[in-house]
């Protein structure tokens, strides 16, 4: 199977405090997006090439029908690239009607995190994190990032 | 809502955008009956319904436009300018208050009483009279300012007339094109249903759906030969295709319906700005996507204001320039390769290239160096920028600079794009290419740099493979050959020379430099007035894909004009020829402007076509087809009789009616020039025949007709280039129902017992609704027909009745007419026949006697309308 769906926990079920999100990794940074961002989740895909496209834009990839662009989320970030044959997983968000596709290192397990344990980018965070996280939470042994799809997926087209 | 409110706004909508429409034309053309016909009803229709649903301030309003409409009809004021703002400004107080009733569920508070006041003066002849000269002593206007008619008596909404009213689903049918002759819109009106967008949005991609797993069954099933699946499969593929067609249709309008709001802009524009302007409309009727159609709207009608408020100059200036004092703005709108072009183009003063040059100096968007290196089209397209306006004056109407970046932005948002090109003095034009969303178009796959692409089939010519400039097969093919002009390859197919560029090195794909040359694929391109070979590795087959914009972070890219999926499940880029082409730097689209602008559209024949030349009705050149012509005819005068207000003729045993092209037949000229016309019927049994009457006829002529097609004038099919002159040519199957007539057919049921059938006539759609069930909630057995010529269509074709009720006020034949014709003879000439009308004083009640009506009736007083109904049958009971 191509596809691994992950099923979404109700949201109901989170307390006003908490907050859901689905953990995913980026360059060995453990990093969330929260739950109702997400539409999908896949394994790895087969992605055609746009030619001519920017190079953080890693293609196009059929989603049951529906074209989703693809985005290197490495390169988004202006990290270095994942060593070749490092499986690949995504993530699928939608925007203005458009579906998009965050080619990450590794999904893994849906949190749902005190908002206590939240806090705002330390200044010490470098540029390219800094650019594109809300803040981080503070894990039982590590930290996690929360994204920011939003400015993520804000990629202005060239004049 | 109550639904009967919602059925009223919809329609009340409807109505308000049509009399802006046919309020302007009105004012070009003040003897335009029909028009004023088409007014008058509708204000009408608003005020007898508001009446029946107690909405006191839109009924004030419409009777007192309605009183200026009664005098305007009956010949007592005259249409100007200044009256026709007026009415215009009830009209837009009528939209305001419908606005506030949709939002809230009643009328907004407000004071009506200043326009009520305007409008009444000018009724009664007290505001600057232009009336003529020795008018009939007119009776003052009887309705008094302050009184509100009350409201019926009678329950508002009987519960039947409820459950009949259609689903309140409110999408707003496509309204009818204004300039088509009004016969088109009466059939289509029985026959519409209401349906949800997001129904049809749901349906459209369930389709596209099925055609994505079409091609992939199909190909699928290409693999295996001689399968079981391969007849039924077939099947399937045809019965899907006509599907795709026909969801494709129902979300397909034409772009007249987002332009239908414009000439009441640009005529209230003009008047603004004191200028004199010209709207000129090419191409209503190409279709496009519903919601692209939505989209476009805004954008197109900024740029019309900026034309006229910014492009054109005032009539003085022009006459300066020697151009003529009337600014035009000519929109056309037509299909290339899968997109819609629009052209909003005008003949001012083209954009001021220098001040453009200083405002991106001081916004700092360039250098004075980069500025001198760029070309004009470059420096022009530093208006797309966000807040760039180079204008002086801010006006009110445009000049904020948030302008033309927004429209750029929401062009292409829906995957289009947007290029302009100005000419100092002459005008400025811009061109709008927007996709046919969801179009699925035959494309061809290519392959190259071992990715594979898709080239929409209709910009296709031919596939060539190049013979290798070298060795012994150049002997024999010299048909296409790639040859080099300074090193860079063109291709020498047949006679031309063809610009060549290699597709996988345009897209910076990795491909073997090697294999070169010798036997290589081009795919030959239509790139506007021009061609270009496209290089690619391999040619695959046309497939039908479905046409899905790119993703708004890839539109930059030009060279593709959206991607798709195939049979197999891959993701492609599908091409575009007119991107590559400008990538290149060919000049494909640029060259297009040395030519002229407007698109000359379809109607090319290659044969010669003998053309029969004419004058009717002005100095111009007009012309037909001369093997639809049955014979040229001169007329002595006294041959022509009259016939139920209609010229005929005795012509070779058969009334012929006759038709002047001109409009009126000049009835001082000895013999009138004729063009016979014969349409045989079969279906009728029977051949018409018509005259048309021209002023001179000039020459017949045999040439290749090339019609450039516009349709905005009902009567001519467009203009034409023949023997040198600009030419009308007419549109022979308008003419031909001009003068078409009903005739009697014989045959009648007498009346048996069973419930009284009363037939219904009224072209009101909600009325209709209305009345039908209230008659049918009391008994009766009824039949509905929306116009007075379908009515005496039913009673040629042999229906009976036991009562007709008709409406007064409707388009072309009114219920005077109706019920004199039924009169005059025929199986229903002794028929109880009822008026419906909203005006129910003495005199036109009188007047309805008068014509034959058996009673009349207020429209919206059911209690009246049973029992005169109950009466006139009883009566003929009695009788029988």
């Amino acid at each position: 199977m191509d596809n691994t769906v992950l099923e979404r926990p109700a949201e109901t079920s989170a307390g006003r405090d908490e907050r859901v999100f689905v953990t995913l990794t980026v360059a060995d940074q453990l990093c969330g997006v929260p739950v109702q961002s997400v539409r999908d989740v896949l394994g790895e895909q087969v992605i055609t090439r746009i030619p001519l496209a920017p190079p953080e834009i890693a293609g196009s990839l059929n989603l049951r029908g529906r074209i989703v662009t693809a985005i290197d989320l490495r390169r988004r970030m202006g990290l270095p690239d994942a060593p070749p044959g490092t499986p690949r997983m995504s993530v699928v968000a939608e925007q203005g009607n458009e579906l998009y596709a965050l080619l990450v290192d590794q999904v893994s397990e849906v949190l749902s995190l005190p908002s206590d344990s939240f806090e705002l980018n330390p200044p010490t965070l470098p540029a390219e994190w800094a650019a594109h996280s809300l803040g981080i939470h503070r894990l039982a042994d590590r930290l996690m990032v929360v994204l920011d799809v939003a400015r993520v997926l804000a990629l202005a087209p060239e004049a | 809502m109550d639904d009967l409110l919602a059925d009223f706004l919809t329609e009340a909508n409807e109505s308000l955008a049509e009399l802006d429409l046919a309020l302007v034309r009105l004012e070009r053309t003040p003897d335009d009956g029909p028009t004023l016909s088409l007014i008058f009803r509708l204000v009408h229709t608003i005020k007898g319904t508001c009446g029946f649903l107690g909405l006191p301030r839109l009924e004030h309003v419409a009777h007192a436009a309605e009183n200026v409409l009664v005098k305007v009809r009956d010949g007592v004021l005259a249409v100007t300018p200044d009256n026709i703002s007026t009415v215009l400004g009830a009209v837009d107080r009528i939209k305001e208050i419908v606005v506030g009733l949709g939002v809230a569920g009643t009328e907004p508070s407000g004071d009506d009483v200043a326009l009520v006041a305007a409008l009444n003066a000018l009724a009664e002849g007290r505001a600057a009279p232009p009336a003529p000269v020795g008018a009939p002593a007119v009776a003052p206007v009887a309705a008094p300012v302050a009184a509100a008619p009350a409201p019926p008596a009678e329950p508002v909404a009987p519960p039947a007339a409820v459950a009949v009213a259609p689903a309140p689903v409110a999408a707003p049918e496509p309204t009818p094109e204004p300039a088509e002759p009004p016969t088109a819109e009466a059939p289509v009106a029985g026959q519409t249903i209401r349906v949800g967008v997001d129904v049809l949005e749901d349906l459209m991609t369930l389709v596209s759906e099925l055609v994505l797993t079409r091609n992939q069954l199909l190909q699928l099933a290409r693999t295996q030969e001689d399968s079981a699946f391969g007849v039924p499969l077939q099947r399937l593929s045809h019965i899907t295709s006509d599907l795709q067609e026909g969801v494709m249709k129902t979300r397909m309008q034409p772009i007249g319906n987002a332009w239908n709001k414009l000439p009441r802009l640009v005529r209230d524009l003009a008047r603004e700005v004191d200028k004199r302007i010209e709207l000129v409309m090419r191409g209503a009727e190409t279709e496009l996507d519903r919601q692209v159609l939505e989209l476009i709207k805004d954008p197109l009608t900024h740029m019309v204001r900026n034309s006229a408020d910014h492009g054109l100059e005032s009539a003085a200036e022009r006459r300066a320039a020697g151009k003529p004092e009337s600014g035009q703005i000519v929109l056309n709108a037509y299909h290339e390769g899968g997109h819609i072009i629009i052209e909003v183009a005008d003949d001012g003063r083209g954009l001021p290239i220098d001040r453009i040059r200083a405002k991106a100096l001081s916004r700092g968007l360039a250098s004075e160096a980069e500025l001198a290196a760029m070309t004009d089209a470059q420096i022009y397209r530093f208006i797309f920028r966000a807040g760039f306006s180079t204008a002086a004056v801010v006006t009110a109407v445009s000049g904020r600079g948030v302008g033309m970046d927004v429209v750029k932005t929401n062009i292409e948002r829906i995957g289009g794009t947007i290029d302009l090109k100005s000419y100092p003095g002459q005008g400025t034009t811009f061109i709008v290419k927007i996709p046919l969303t969801l179009a699925i178009v035959s494309a061809l796959i290519v392959q190259a740099g071992r990715e594979r692409f898709a080239i929409p089939q209709i910009s296709v010519v031919e596939l060539v493979r190049a013979a290798g400039s070298d060795g012994a097969a150049a002997a024999d093919r010299t048909e296409s050959r790639i040859e080099r002009i300074n090193g860079t390859p063109v291709l020498r197919l047949r006679d031309r020379l063809l610009p060549l560029v290699s597709l996988a090195g345009l897209l910076r794909l990795d491909h073997d430099t090697g294999a070169e040359e010798a036997g290589q694929c081009i795919v030959v391109t239509q790139v506007g007035a021009s061609m270009l070979g496209i290089i690619v590795d391999r040619v695959f087959d046309t497939e039908e894909i479905v046409v899905k914009p790119v993703a708004p972070i890839l539109r930059h890219i030009t060279m593709f004009s959206g991607n798709t999926i195939l049979g197999d499940g891959s993701v492609i880029m599908i091409l575009d020829p007119n991107g590559i082409a400008r990538a290149n730097g060919i000049a494909g689209s640029e060259s297009r402007h040395s030519e002229n602008t407007r698109r000359e559209a379809v109607a090319q024949s290659e044969q010669r076509t003998a053309m029969l030349l004419f004058r009717a009705g002005g100095p111009g050149q007009m012309a037909v087809p001369l093997g639809l012509v049955a014979r040229l005819e001169d007329i002595e005068r006294e041959r022509i009789e009259m016939s139920a207000g209609q010229p005929v003729v005795q012509y070779r045993g058969r009334l012929m009616p006759l038709v002047a092209l001109s409009g009126t037949l000049d009835i001082t000229r000895e013999r009138q020039a004729v063009l016979v016309f014969i349409d045989v019927d079969h279906g009728l049994g029977r051949d018409r025949c018509m005259g048309l009457v021209v002023d001179e006829i000039l020459d017949v002529v045999e040439e290749r007709l090339k019609v450039e097609l516009s349709g905005d004038r009902p009567g001519l099919l467009g203009t034409a280039v023949v023997a040198g002159k600009a030419t009308d040519v007419i549109d022979t199957a308008y003419w031909l129902t001009q003068a078409t007539r009903d005739w009697f057919r014989s045959g009648q049921r007498s009346v048996g017992i069973r419930p009284p059938h009363v037939l219904v006539v009224e072209d009101s759609d909600f009325f209709r609704n209305l009345l039908v069930p209230a008659l049918a909630a009391e008994g009766y057995e009824v039949t509905a027909c929306d116009s007075a010529a379908r009515a005496l269509r039913l009673r040629d074709a042999g229906t009976m009745f036991d009562a007709v009720l008709s409406d007064i006020e409707m388009p072309e034949m009114g219920g005077l007419a109706l019920v004199h014709a039924l009169r005059a003879g025929g199986p229903w000439a002794e028929l109880p026949i009822i008026a419906l009308s909203g005006r129910t004083s003495e005199t036109d009640m009188a007047a309805g006697r008068g014509a034959g009506f058996t009673d009349y009736v207020g429209k919206f007083d059911r209690t009246a309308l049973l029992a005169s109904l109950r009466q006139c049958l009883g009566e003929t009971a009695r009788a029988a």
